[in-house]
């Protein structure tokens, strides 16, 4: 703690690059003392990972650990369990300390840093079709997959997504950039961003789940009336 | 071919002649009061089961045409009025022609022989306004012949039921490249784990059901192929068709775990219907409709690093119906 507070005392004293340096040297320490608390027990000493509980986390870096963190998919209860997003129980910047160790961890991607502004909606719409809506329903409403459930997308801010795509999260496979390039990927992005206010033709929506269901449900209710309107006229002939 | 004309012919004239009776004896009183003939609603009813025939003529001629623009909108359109010709003509019979009578309580139930008899007599008695009967029956069957044949013309885009060799063949063979999208060839130091690939035929047609691959990578410690297929895998890397075995949708989803300890095994997912496959054991299926695995097809690396057929698929590729596992592709 000392040694911390000297560290600290040193970084205001300090200007410039060597503040920042020593900025990170804080937060890599506050990261290693959490990441003792909250994660070591699945994911080993540095990171090694636990055979049976957590998976090596020397090669996931910055971007992998960012991810886990921020939409709240880590510290799981049970390994087996699948992680879904909750509120993070880590304030932003234990997050930011967290992520600063376990980049240190070894060599892994940092945090990307998409442009969505810059991408096109069409051209988002058509490689989020071809390489997203499988799973992800075509206006991200999430689904299902054997074994999983596939996650709206509706809180996904675009890091996370540009995240998601390079990692490959749980049972979502990786695309790496000879599969999806940075240019692609800003246009994916504004496509699922644009997604979450989709422009209504008016009508109920029915959460926007695709036309087969809003065929069922359309047939459901039309069948109803019509056996409601053969009840109205058998009364009337039978009085 | 004449003798064949002649018995039909014989055969429709037998056919109309079959009802022809003699003349029901009077019974005296009748039971249904005798209403006037009317030939003009006749006509009417004619003329409506003709437009029925038409239309429903017209959709098949519509569905057989593919370049008719709109198609769909026509298929409707015939079928639609097909229908609501024919319950015009029903219509127009039910309220001109069969002759209707007031009744203060409802026929009491037949319960005896003679009951039986009345209730005939009263049938044919109902059928006595119509003078051409055999005519108006002769267009009612026309009518509702033709809106059969129209319901039944569709089951023909089922697909062919003699000429099905095509379907078993694929344009892979030994030596032939994969390329991706883009007709680049796939080098297989460029496939990466955790990921998964689309791969054609070099220089093919891509719409042939057997063109589409789906090519992923795993852990060679991880594969347990069937016998047989020693060599199928250089480096990991498998190749299966990308048309399901269900119903031949793109098998499009690959499912890969973060974390093999605790997570499902890596699959490949058709989205349609969730047929899930295991690709570390030759395409078997784990789950969901398919009833047979995908068709996996043997790969090879020469030296440059292109990845090359070894060969054929393990079976044949696309949808099955009854006797496709018989058959091997060609």
């Amino acid at each position: 703690m000392r040694r911390l507070l000297a560290v600290a005392v040193l970084a205001l004293a300090v200007p410039g690059a060597a503040a920042a340096q020593q900025g990170n040297t804080i937060l890599f320490a506050n990261g290693k003392s959490l990441f003792a608390a909250n994660c070591l027990t699945c994911h080993g000493i540095d990171g090694r990972g636990v055979s049976g509980r957590g998976p090596r986390l020397t090669t996931v870096g910055a971007l992998g650990a960012d991810f886990y963190l921020r939409t709240g998919y880590m510290p799981l209860a049970s390994p087996r369990d699948q992680p879904t997003r909750r509120h993070s129980l880590f304030s932003p910047r234990k997050i930011d300390s967290l992520v600063a160790y376990v980049a240190s961890l070894g060599k892994g991607p940092a945090v990307p840093k998409p442009h969505p502004e810059r991408g096109s909606l069409p051209v988002g719409l058509r490689l989020f079709t071809e390489s997203c809506a499988g799973c992800h329903q075509v206006v991200a409403e999430g689904g299902y997959v054997t074994g999983a459930r596939v996650p709206p997308l509706h809180d996904a801010t675009p890091v996370q997504i540009a995240e998601a795509v390079r990692l490959g999260p749980y049972l979502m496979p990786r695309f790496p950039k000879t599969q999806i390039s940075d240019g692609e990927l800003d246009s994916i992005i504004a496509y699922v961003v644009h997604s979450k206010h989709p422009d209504d033709p008016g009508g109920w929506a029915i959460g926007h789940i695709g036309p087969v269901p809003e065929g069922l449900v359309a047939w459901l209710l039309a069948g109803a009336a019509l056996v409601g309107a053969c009840a109205v006229i058998g009364r009337r002939i039978e009085s | 071919m004449r003798a064949l004309g002649r018995w039909l012919v014989a055969g429709i004239v037998l056919l109309l002649g079959r009802g022809r009776r003699p003349a029901r004896v009077d019974r005296g009183e009748r039971i249904v009061p005798p209403g006037p003939p009317s030939p003009g609603a006749e006509l009417v009813v004619l003329a409506l089961f003709g437009a029925t025939a038409a239309c429903a003529l017209a959709f098949i001629v519509v569905y057989a045409v593919e370049s008719i623009p709109h198609q769909t909108q026509f298929l409707g359109l015939s079928l639609g009025l097909a229908f609501a010709f024919l319950a015009a003509a029903l219509v127009v019979v039910g309220n001109r022609l069969v002759v209707t009578e007031e009744l203060e309580e409802g026929y009491p139930p037949p319960a005896h022989p003679s009951e039986q008899e009345s209730l005939e007599q009263l049938v044919a008695e109902s059928g006595d306004r119509m003078t051409r009967k055999r005519l108006l029956l002769l267009g009612g069957g026309a009518a509702g012949a033709a809106l059969g044949a129209a319901l039944v013309a569709p089951a023909l885009s089922l697909g062919p039921a003699f000429e099905i060799a095509p379907f078993f063949r694929t344009p892979w063979r030994r030596g032939v490249r994969l390329v991706d999208d883009r007709g680049r060839p796939l080098r297989a130091d460029e496939i990466l784990e955790e990921t998964f690939y689309t791969a054609y035929p070099e220089g093919a047609d891509r719409e042939q059901l057997g063109a589409p691959l789906v090519v992923v990578r795993l852990q060679p410690a991880e594969l347990h192929l069937p016998a047989g297929r020693d060599g199928w895998a250089p480096d990991g890397i498998v190749a299966y068709s990308k048309i399901c075995t269900h119903a031949a949708c793109a098998v499009a989803l690959y499912r890969k775990p973060t974390f093999p300890d605790v997570e499902p095994r890596p699959a490949l997912v058709c989205p349609c219907h969730y047929s899930t496959f295991d690709p570390a054991r030759g395409g078997k299926v784990l789950f969901g409709p398919a009833g047979r695995p995908l068709p996996q097809l043997p790969l090879e690396v020469r030296s440059g690093g292109e990845l090359r057929a070894g060969g054929n698929f393990s079976g044949p590729v696309g949808p099955s119906w009854w006797g496709v596992r018989n058959r091997g592709a060609r």
